[in-house]
């Protein structure tokens, strides 16, 4: 059976999202991302000379199967990231936006409420919107309900390779969600992705933890395994964890 | 705008039930042992393979239960307005070919009926009529509410369907819950049931839900009427109803009730009869899929039933219930839709409840901040 994930109008046939940022060398980002067989790759529009052909980011991501999917990472106002994902359509030809509001520079923790009105406007002006957001269950909700295409809910806030802080909220989003989870942020570990596809996530996003690793291409290499076996384990279903029964008298026995 | 009708239409009867029957004791063993059930656990804990489970389900659902719902049933009380029906339905009494006398209550009657009910402490109530939209059309219904609102926290009504602006109406004159049971699952039944009538629409029927989804009620009780087809079936549908609701709209809170047929004038014998086991089993089985929904019984079910089964997974019941209109105080004598079964007074249930160390809660709402 194929198990791949759609978004908007795009299949995936891998669930590992992957960022652009922080690699000591564009070459090795290319490597690594290649490694990691991810299709959707992130990049922030601030970090890219959209007017330059021969933009060291841009240029190293020309492989057909990479999505390339800009992000608003910088704004700080509804108002600046719907200006942002309009250029970032134009420069990148795409309508896909990765949706970040983070107003605090020291955790770039998004901002909820700005999120929510700047996500409303894009999806009105026809953008594929993945907000990156809070693990709020009713945040999520509440941004499936003005059209957003997925949710991207942290793990822990971003570059923290802290893994699933919000796991609790994690799994509530999962369950009650409509459309897809995809946990980003925080993600430090391949057994952290593991234990999000586990839960039921629909993909993860990692950038740090790869970028940042000694060994890039086999960190890419190792999200990919753990990603997949994740998903297998999910779909698989997990064998129950035994429990302990408490005695206590009986309930049923006025049927007999 | 999608509907629970083309999540319903990827299904079949016949392979939901052989699935369900299918079920084997490791399928019932790893429901009982999951973290999360999903319904392919629930058609495990409904089959006959789970049978030997249901005093481990028991256990479970009460667990379960009182870890939600803590120690307290709440309790409401059904008022029948009317029993004008232009609807054949061949399980009921007040179908339109019955020859019984009809009544539907004027503002003063029903005045008169709440003032009984009140007498009795109830503050959640149950407004019934049939479908008759010339006497009990949404005019009707919306005076009703209008009329009582100020003397219930919380109201519920069990009419026919409605569209979605006749519910939002209904919304602003206090209505609180809507009770729709799709009666059964099974199409082609479905319609033997129903063969004349507004309701013999199955889909307009199916896809209540989500009009009164799309209006805002605060909540949605679902059900189906056990002993018109096969109980197991109908029930992973109504489960299957829930969590697509539940997904949906999820600002509304959801309950489940487990009417069988009870006897009544020109009455109709179960075509599959539902046990007691059974459906201790179901409502068990609801529990464990379902922590949060509401599991409801009524004065259908006996006194010895009911005693059992608040101690496992049910979470408000009726009691002293008449279901004729007028039969509290303003015409006691006249027929009933279906004969109760537990027909212990108010104060009776009120004081069993408080024997099983269970709280009675007769308020739960305020519906004067909306």
């Amino acid at each position: 059976m194929s198990d791949q994930l759609t978004i908007a109008d795009k299949t995936f046939k891998s669930r590992l999202f992957t960022g652009t940022g922080k690699f000591n060398d564009s070459a090795v980002m290319r490597d690594a991302i290649i490694a990691s067989e991810s299709e959707l790759v992130t990049v922030a529009l601030k970090r890219v000379d959209v007017n330059n052909q021969s933009d060291d980011i841009l240029t190293h991501l020309q492989e057909n199967h990479i999505n390339l999917l800009p992000n608003t990472s910088g704004v700080r106002t509804a108002k600046e990231a719907v200006f942002a994902a309009e250029l970032a359509r134009e420069a990148l030809n795409t309508n896909w936006i990765k949706l970040e509001i983070h107003p605090d520079p020291k955790y770039l923790l998004p901002d909820p409420i700005e999120t929510l009105q700047a996500a409303e406007e894009l999806v009105k002006l026809g953008f594929i919107v993945m907000p990156y957001i809070h693990a709020d269950p009713v945040l999520c909700k509440r941004l499936e309900d003005v059209g957003t295409q997925c949710v991207m809910p942290l793990g822990a806030p971003i570059g923290s390779n802290k893994g699933l802080k919000t796991l609790e909220f994690l799994e509530i989003i999962i369950d009650q969600s409509n459309v897809p989870v995809i946990v980003d942020a925080g993600i430090g570990s391949p057994s952290h992705a593991a234990q999000a596809m586990e839960l039921g996530a629909d993909a993860v996003l990692v950038n740090t933890a790869i970028a940042v690793s000694q060994h890039p291409i086999d960190m890419g290499k190792a999200f990919k395994m753990a990603v997949e076996a994740g998903r297998i384990a999910y779909n698989a279903k997990l064998a129950p964890v035994k429990k302990h029964a408490e005695a206590s008298s009986p309930l049923t026995s006025f049927l007999n | 705008m999608s509907t629970f009708k083309e999540t319903f239409n990827q299904y079949h009867w016949d392979e939901t039930l052989s699935s369900i029957l299918g079920k084997t004791e490791q399928d019932v063993w790893n429901a009982l042992r999951a973290e999360k059930r999903s319904l392919e656990d629930f058609k495990a804990l409904i089959s006959p393979a789970a049978r030997p489970y249901i005093e481990e389900m028991a256990q479970e659902s009460r667990r379960l239960t009182k870890k939600r719902f803590g120690n307290t049933i709440q309790m409401y009380s059904p008022m029948y307005l009317s029993n004008e029906c232009q609807n054949i339905c061949t399980y009921c009494g007040f179908s339109l070919t019955n020859k019984i006398p009809r009544r539907t209550l004027t503002d003063a009657e029903i005045l008169k009926e709440v003032e009984y009910i009140k007498s009795k402490g109830y503050d959640h109530i149950l407004l019934v009529t049939g479908e008759a939209n010339q006497t009990v059309g949404v005019e009707y219904i919306n005076n009703a509410l209008q009329l009582i609102r100020s003397h219930f926290a919380n109201i519920t009504i069990e009419v026919q369907p409605l569209d979605q602006p006749e519910y939002e109406q209904l919304i602003d004159s206090g209505l609180y819950a809507v009770l729709v049971y799709q009666e059964t699952y099974h199409r082609e039944e479905y319609k033997k049931h129903h063969p004349k009538g507004k309701k013999s629409n199955f889909d307009y029927r199916l896809e209540t839900p989500d009009r009164l989804g799309k209006a805002g009620v605060h909540k949605i009780g679902l059900g189906a009427l056990f002993g018109l087809e096969d109980w197991r079936a109908d029930s992973f549908f109504t489960a299957l109803h829930l969590k697509y609701l539940q997904k949906t709209y999820w600002k509304t809170k959801y309950s489940i009730s487990f009417p069988r047929l009870r006897p009544h004038s020109g009455g109709l014998e179960p075509k599959v009869e539902m046990t007691d086991p059974d459906l201790v089993q179901l409502i068990c089985a609801y529990r464990l899929l379902d922590e949060d929904v509401e599991l409801s019984i009524s004065t259908r079910e006996s006194e010895v039933f009911r005693n059992n089964i608040v101690n496992l997974g049910i979470t408000s019941i009726s009691a002293e219930s008449k279901t004729n209109p007028g039969g509290y105080a303003v015409e006691p004598e006249s027929l009933e839709q279906f004969e109760i079964s537990d027909e212990r007074s108010t104060e009776e249930v009120a004081a069993m409840l408080k024997n099983q160390g269970l709280e009675v809660v007769w308020k739960d709402w305020a519906n004067n901040w909306q």
